[in-house]
């Protein structure tokens, strides 16, 4: 759809038009639907083999809801997505256990997401629990110790619980029972807004190192543009439970053309004390508009200063406009934001 | 921009070449015999950290001497609590009878020993049967929730309305017919009376556990795992919402021994020949002024019995959360 010139067969993960909604109910004994949450409303991306594709947005606008959906943990309202080719939305029984082993997610918050009365070892060793055929019983100790050295856990820790680590450690924990699997695909629900920015780079570089040890594939989502620019090779910027800009890296960061990819970009902080304050930086007035009634046209235009009438009348699509990569905006035009 | 500090990148790039080096040697050290550190569970560390608690130990062996009591009584008195000589009545302690005589004349401590049984029966099968019937409700109305959580919450509510007493009553007297003596028969009705209007407190309990368990990220990442709703609802949510219901458990523990007392007071429950501490209390009801004793030993043994279960009740629930350790 937006990759021109690419061979669709090295996809691994083609998302069609997918859209979540989820029902507004009020009532107590009768319930009645009074409208509808558009968590995710028409979204579409590839992700090739070995890539990773960043997701960005604001809170709230779908970027987790997407993760759920992908996971099916959610079933999605409408759209399509295929996995290898496959439908994977459409999978059910023995092919869904095989979809689980091929698609593994880390969530965001190490505190949560892991069991605390259970052990690493039991933890980590999960995955081969549930899916008995990857190895077998006499093996599943030794992977287990793999699994944490790949991490840079020490592997006697195997009989700690997880309060007994920090919460970059835990992180590393919530990778290694991902990999257990040996997954195609690694959905990162914001996997470092939880930790300190010191320990989010560790764990980036693992995530890094770990891509090119495996050939994985990422889904990385964080609301952070600097932490995704570190590791994407693509980025797609949401807003409001839509894509509004797509493109690789450089084309997001250096020639973004949607006001709101160059808002969040003029939002990054600086490192270089001499650049700061030489640059523009624009400020979104308001807040996110509600997902259950989003405006008309174009969703942005209620924060955008480029707004004119079109963009409440018609809603701009995806697609190629200017700078060569799709862009959801009836005036897209080049901006260079970040020094 | 987070770019990476130097520490961080070489530490993980060292600790990458460490892992292709011990992806090698994993395979020959893990499954070595004699590995100081094998593979532990919830279960097992629980069982070493509760061998060494000072409170487990002590309510242990009280519950173990309780217990004794109530399978052998003969260890630990010969004289035949059904012997009554109205010549002794209200005797205080003495040397042939340690605990004295009540109203009728009966050895206390001999009483008192046999009456352990079916008060520690009624007790324990009572409680066990609530925290099964009502646990395993509450854990799966707030695992599936939807109209099964809707029915069950209902059901639990009409049971909830009826008052215990009134209800006891009910169904003592409907089911039990008034010949019965079977001493077997009639503690069966009073364990099913009991537990039969408990059961929606627990599952009340055991349903808002099991809702906040069910919402927490493990369990979606076991869920994204492909792990079967048996394996969530007993590895996931089971282990992490059943401390309340456990505190709920060694706290009724009591209380249903009191009712056992209650229902045996109104002539409903156990009666005569059968022992039990609750008849003993009733028993005593007349007389405490002028032979409190009478009233003493039975519920000092009542009481420690239940501050057992407590004490043990509460050892658990420590030892089952790692954080505690």
């Amino acid at each position: 759809m937006h990759e021109t010139g690419e061979n669709s067969g090295d996809n691994i993960l083609e998302v069609r038009d997918l859209v979540k909604h989820f029902p507004v109910r009020v009532g107590v004994l009768f319930k009645r639907v009074i409208g509808h949450v558009r968590a995710v409303d028409g979204v579409s991306f590839d992700l090739k083999r070995g890539e990773t594709l960043g997701v960005v947005g604001e809170s709230g606008c779908g970027k987790s809801t997407l993760a759920q959906v992908l996971m099916r943990l959610e079933p999605p309202t409408s759209g399509s997505a295929t996995f290898e080719g496959r439908d994977m939305l459409a999978m059910k029984g023995a092919e869904l256990r095989k979809l689980r082993r091929d698609i593994q997610i880390v969530l965001q918050d190490p505190y949560t997401s892991l069991n605390p009365r259970m052990t690493v070892g039991d933890i980590v060793g999960e995955p081969f629990e549930i899916h008995p055929e990857v190895a077998p019983k006499g093996s599943r100790a030794g992977r287990v110790r793999d699994l944490l050295d790949v991490v840079g856990l020490n592997p006697e820790h195997l009989n700690r619980y997880p309060h007994q680590f920090s919460g970059g450690q835990r992180q590393r924990i919530g990778i290694a029972r991902a990999l257990a699997l040996k997954p195609k695909v690694i959905v990162c629900d914001e996997p470092v807004s939880a930790l300190d920015v010191s320990i989010q780079a560790q764990v980036m570089n693992l995530l890094g190192d770990l891509q090119s040890e495996f050939g994985l594939s990422y889904v990385f989502i964080a609301h952070d543009l600097s932490v995704v620019r570190h590791l994407s090779d693509r980025v797609a910027v949401m807003y409001l439970g839509k894509v509004v800009e797509i493109g690789t890296e450089e084309e997001i960061y250096e020639r973004p053309t949607h006001p709101y990819t160059q808002a969040l970009l003029s939002a990054v902080p600086v490192p270089d004390p001499e650049l700061r304050g030489r640059r523009q930086v624009i400020r979104l007035e308001g807040d996110v508009p509600s997902p259950v009634d989003p405006p008309s046209g174009c969703r942005f235009r209620t924060r955008c200063w480029k707004a004119q009438d079109v963009c409440a009348e018609e809603e701009p699509a995806l697609e190629i406009r200017a700078a060569n990569h799709p862009s959801a905006c009836h005036f897209a035009e080049q901006r260079s934001i970040v020094p | 921009m987070t770019d990476p500090s130097t520490a961080a990148s070489a530490s993980s790039i060292e600790a990458h070449t460490h892992v292709l080096a011990a992806e090698h040697a994993g395979t020959e050290t893990a499954g070595a015999p004699g590995k100081p550190d094998k593979p532990r569970s919830l279960a097992s560390d629980a069982w070493d950290d509760l061998r060494r608690r000072p409170l487990f130990l002590i309510a242990g062996s009280l519950i173990a001497l309780v217990l004794l009591m109530a399978l052998f009584p003969f260890l630990f008195t010969q004289t035949d609590p059904g012997y009554a000589d109205l010549a002794r009545s209200r005797q205080g302690p003495s040397a042939q009878a340690w605990f004295g005589y009540d109203n009728q004349g009966y050895d206390i401590y001999a009483r008192t020993i046999h009456g352990a049984r079916a008060s520690i029966v009624v007790g324990i099968c009572a409680t066990t049967l609530t925290v099964l019937i009502g646990g395993t409700l509450g854990l799966l109305a707030g695992y599936y929730g939807g109209w099964l959580d809707g029915l069950m919450s209902r059901v639990a509510d009409v049971f909830f309305g009826l008052p215990f007493v009134l209800g006891a009553i009910i169904i003592l007297s409907s089911f039990g017919s008034t010949g019965t003596t079977s001493v077997a028969q009639i503690m069966f009705l009073v364990v099913m009376s009991i537990a039969v209007l408990s059961w929606p407190v627990c599952m009340r309990i055991m349903r808002s556990a099991a809702i906040t368990a069910k919402q927490q990220d493990y369990v979606k990442a076991a869920r994204a795992l492909g792990a079967s709703s048996s394996r969530i609802i007993l590895r996931h949510m089971l282990p992490n919402a059943v401390a309340p219901v456990l505190v709920y458990a060694t706290i009724a523990l009591g209380a249903f021994i009191g009712a056992e007392a209650t229902l045996s007071f109104l002539g409903l429950g156990l009666r005569a020949p059968v022992v039990s501490w609750g008849v003993m209390i009733a028993d005593s009801r007349d007389i405490i002024r002028v032979a409190p004793h009478t009233l003493l030993f039975p519920a000092a043994f009542l009481t420690a019995t239940v501050l057992a279960f407590v004490m043990l009740g509460d050892a658990v629930r420590e030892a089952l959360d790692p954080k505690t350790r």
